[in-house]
């Protein structure tokens, strides 16, 4: 029944496959669950709440104002001053207009297309260099040696963050990304190790910020640090702001390529087909991020009564939008659980829609089409060693935290 | 080739700007403007333009055969 | 519930060769018509988009080739540089101006607009329209030898977005407007003073609640223009952008209910007599179609907008290929947008008859909101000016016919302030 659907979509358990969970929500597109919270399941409505002004992204709780930990000073003053400018400057996919048209808008600036096109020869490069570590290997951790430190050596090399420093903030990223888990938020212990991992990688990026305003190269670090047209957001935003890019760096593509390959191995005529016709390769892409994608749902807050067909969301009430789900919507999507790089009209909300449409989604694009086409090409016979593969404890961002592969035909030459 | 847009459907995402910076434009904060007639060259960047287009704007076939009736 | 009659269609005649007609003749091919289809069009070009002839081709940001994508498969039949100057829905065939006759089974009439001329002007010299892809060329040829001043008369969206096009140009306009804004029957007076601001702001010598007393040439590509007031402006080019004149004429005598205001259709796009009786085979849409609109209390339509062309011409095809069973029905909520000086204009909904106005998202001195329109107690229409992602959900409690403002507690709010509008 409806109202513990959701809690099973959080259950571990149903990680590797959520998609029958998401069908029988469904059958009530607009449910309320036992603790309050508004599941929309359906493409048309969540289409509909992504693009309506009564819905909030300010929905994140306000971090603790005060904890006894037995230094005054810290509890009775730097934290709860701490506390207030984190909740005022959260990174702008927590902001409601007019502010997080604002952040946005200097991010874009920075982010150009100029910029992103010139990522595409370095995704190349690195992705070359990945594949050639494996020569000579039976088989390996796609996860390990592809997926993820591809997407990190981009987003380090576009922000400006040096490489060497990566396995510092690995730890503060995994963190902070249970920020879009909503039974993550409401664990005290939880919300204390999150402000402990905001704390350390906003003064490592501090440090960083202080560096390229006083010696600025060619990176978004410096571009942000130092504005545009004399406009330029203050240092918290600033921080946050740095904080979510490498982040959303750190845990979403990931996912985008590991489930493309898992995708491809369980449906080998595609893969075969991509390494033919590389061509394909937009087409496939977007088919996996309806079909697989790396964020399944984002929470909202309803700013007033939303009447959505026969269901009112009340004033103030949780709402996740099951994006995954609107991806299987069978009144969207012809056999919407089948993949098929082929499919026309395909709007699929892989990357949300409305204001917070992802920002990094032209980056995410370029990474997994460079990965999978060249992955297909230097590795043609490829197999799963487990299937399901164990996943990632998310449920929003989720994706396989190990997909080991056996390799079955040699790694050819690079290019 | 031959693109058009529909413009009431486009919204901005600006997926196509990334896609194929050469053929199509953002001026101002949602101005989008293209080129209507791009050389087949392009054709590769067209594509992953109208794929990338979220809100399925973008029309593009390569020219009809000179002299078809 | 209409059902199609008969026998299904052989060859099937879409007279304008333009965006409707491809829709259709696209439409025609995706519903699985695998007979003829023969497009007639009076220019000679195939079916070309118009929207970027007053901006970007204007400006010279791209060339005039502005040919409409078409599938390759298609295999449709082109009838061009050909006008159509007859129908006679009893011996179902085409009349065309060059003497010729196409026999048809079912026929769309899609026929469209023309630019309203200046009266007396010859199609030469200093005066302009701009409508076709000639009209484009020969403006653009004038306005790349750099007139002095140039001379914008109308103020609607062909007049603002040509004088901000040319501004942009670096030339020196002039746009003379008889209304107290420019736009104001389209968006009424509140938006249109903001474009009018915008417009001043960009350097255009915006005249408003002026008239025009006459034209005069002056020799060449020289003309003077007489204001009401007495002024006369001394200049290289004259746009004159009145609006547009339905392509009817070619229709008297078909037996069908035709006005100025275009060829009277039921909702599923077929054509009707005085009387308001089906007309055999005969459907019409686009500009040139007025249909009844059941979001608007079967209020009847006819407007020249790009998407309206695209998704009746759609219904009509659909209607035309079918062979028995239900017919669609163009239930269309009418949408269009604009170009002008850097901001994007959209409105959905109709804002005819609209007494009330209000801003519900961001602000006019931002030139960054939502505005809405209200008639008695209803929403009728909304206008987004760069914030274009807010839009569909206006659009949605607009088709289901919201009341005035359609919700409230929104974010970005500036607190519901409606205003009367005026729209003359």
């Amino acid at each position: 029944m409806s109202p513990t659907l959701f809690a099973q979509v959080l259950d571990p358990a149903h990680r590797a496959d959520p998609y029958p969970l998401y069908e029988a929500l469904r059958r009530s597109p607009v449910s309320r669950q036992d603790d309050g919270t508004w599941v929309v399941s359906s493409h048309a409505a969540i289409a509909r709440l992504l693009h309506d002004p009564r819905i909030s992204s300010e929905d994140l709780p306000d971090p603790p104002l005060f904890r006894w930990t037995g230094h005054p000073i810290q509890d009775l003053l730097v934290r709860p001053i701490r506390s207030r400018i984190v909740a005022r400057h959260r990174p702008f996919i927590f902001r409601d207009p007019p502010d997080h048209d604002l952040l946005r808008r200097h991010v874009m600036r920075e982010f150009s297309p100029g910029r992103v096109r010139r990522m595409r020869r370095e995704t190349e490069a690195i992705t070359g260099a990945l594949l050639d570590r494996l020569e000579g290997r039976a088989a390996f951790d796609l996860v390990e040696d592809v997926s993820y430190p591809l997407p990190v050596t981009v987003i380090c090399d576009l922000l400006g963050v040096p490489r060497e420093d990566e396995p510092r903030f690995q730890g503060w990223a995994t963190q902070l990304a249970t920020a879009l888990e909503p039974n993550q938020r409401t664990d005290a212990a939880n919300a204390a190790r999150n402000e402990a991992a905001f704390t350390a990688i906003s003064d490592y990026l501090r440090g960083l910020i202080r560096e390229r305003r006083a010696s600025p190269r060619d990176d978004m670090l410096s571009g942000l640090a130092a504005g545009r047209d004399g406009e330029r957001m203050n240092d918290y935003d600033l921080v946050a702001t740095a904080v979510l890019l490498l982040v959303a760096g750190h845990e979403t593509t990931v996912n985008l390529i590991t489930n493309g390959i898992l995708t491809l191995l369980r449906f080998p005529e595609h893969a075969e087909r991509l390494r033919r016709e590389p061509e394909i390769a937009p087409r496939l892409i977007e088919e996996l991020l309806r079909y697989e994608p790396p964020v399944h749902y984002r929470t909202r807050l309803a700013l007033a009564d939303i009447g959505l067909g026969d269901a009112t969301i009340p004033e103030g009430a949780p709402v996740v939008l099951l994006l995954a789900a609107g991806n299987r919507d069978p009144a969207r999507f012809r056999d919407p659980d089948r993949f098929d790089p082929d499919r026309e009209d395909n709007r699929h909300l892989g990357f949300g829609g409305g204001l917070h449409y992802c920002v990094g989604a032209p980056l995410a694009r370029i990474e997994a089409e460079v990965a999978l086409t060249a992955i297909v090409r230097r590795l043609p016979r490829l197999r799963l060693l487990d299937d399901p593969p164990p996943y990632r404890p998310g449920a929003s961002l989720r994706g396989p935290r190990r997909l080991r592969l056996a390799v079955e035909a040699p790694v050819g030459a690079a290019r | 080739m031959k693109v058009v847009v529909d413009l009431n459907r486009c919204q901005a995402y600006a997926q196509c700007v990334y896609a194929a910076p050469d053929h199509f434009a953002l001026e101002g904060a949602e101005v989008l403007v293209y080129d209507p007639a791009p050389g087949d060259a392009a054709r590769a960047e067209i594509e992953r333009a109208v794929q990338a287009c979220p809100v399925r704007a973008i029309t593009a076939f390569p020219d009809a055969a000179p002299g078809a009736a | 519930m209409s059902v199609a009659a008969g026998s299904p269609p052989r060859r099937i005649v879409v007279v304008g060769a333009s965006l409707c007609g491809l829709s259709a003749a696209q439409a025609l091919r995706e519903e699985g018509f695998s007979g003829e289809i023969v497009l007639v069009g009076d220019e000679p070009e195939r079916p070309y988009d118009r929207p970027p002839l007053s901006k970007q081709v204007l400006r010279g940001r791209c060339g005039p080739d502005t040919t409409l994508p078409c599938r390759p498969d298609l295999d449709l039949r082109f009838r061009l540089g050909t006008a159509a100057a007859g129908l006679d829905p009893r011996a179902r065939r085409v009349v065309l101006a060059d003497g010729g006759t196409i026999a048809y089974d079912r026929v769309l009439i899609a026929t469209g607009t023309r630019a309203r001329p200046w009266p007396g002007d010859p199609g030469s010299g200093p005066l302009h329209t701009l409508r076709t892809r000639r009209d484009a060329e020969r403006l653009g040829a004038r306005l790349a030898d750099r007139p002095r001043r140039v001379v914008v008369v109308g103020g609607g969206f062909i007049g603002c977005e040509a004088a901000a096009s040319i501004r942009a140009m670096g030339l020196d306009v002039t746009q003379v407007v008889r209304e107290t804004v420019p736009l104001v029957q389209a968006l009424g007076d509140a938006v249109g003073a903001m474009v009018a601001e915008v417009a001043r702001g960009a350097g255009v010598d915006l005249l408003t609640d002026r008239g025009i007393d006459g034209i005069e040439a002056a020799g060449g590509e020289t003309a003077v223009v007489r204001l009401d007031e007495g002024r006369r402006i001394e200049t290289g080019c004259v746009l004159v952008a009145l609006g547009a004149v339905r392509n009817v004429e070619w229709l008297a005598g078909a037996g069908l209910a035709v006005s100025d205001a275009g060829v009277r259709v039921d909702a599923e796009c077929r054509a009707l007599t005085p009387d308001g009786r089906v007309v055999p085979d005969v459907f019409a849409a686009g500009d040139v179609a007025q249909w009844p609109s059941a979001v608007y209390g079967g209020a009847r339509l006819a407007v020249e907008h790009w998407g309206n062309a695209v998704a009746q011409g759609r219904v009509a095809a659909r209607n035309m290929a079918a062979a028995g069973g239900p017919l669609a029905r163009h239930d269309h909520l009418p949408d269009f947008w604009s170009h002008l000086y850097g901001l994007t204009v959209k409105l959905v909904g109709v804002p005819d008859g609209a007494d009330r106005f209000a801003v519900v998202q961001g602000t006019l001195r931002e030139r960054r909101f939502v505005g809405i329109y209200g008639a008695g107690e209803r929403t009728v229409a909304a206008v987004s000016v760069d914030s274009a992602r807010w839009l569909p959900a206006y659009r949605a409690a607009i088709a289901e016919g919201a009341p005035f403002p359609p919700f409230t507690g929104a974010l970005d709010q500036p607190g519901f302030a409606p205003h009367p509008l005026a729209t003359a």
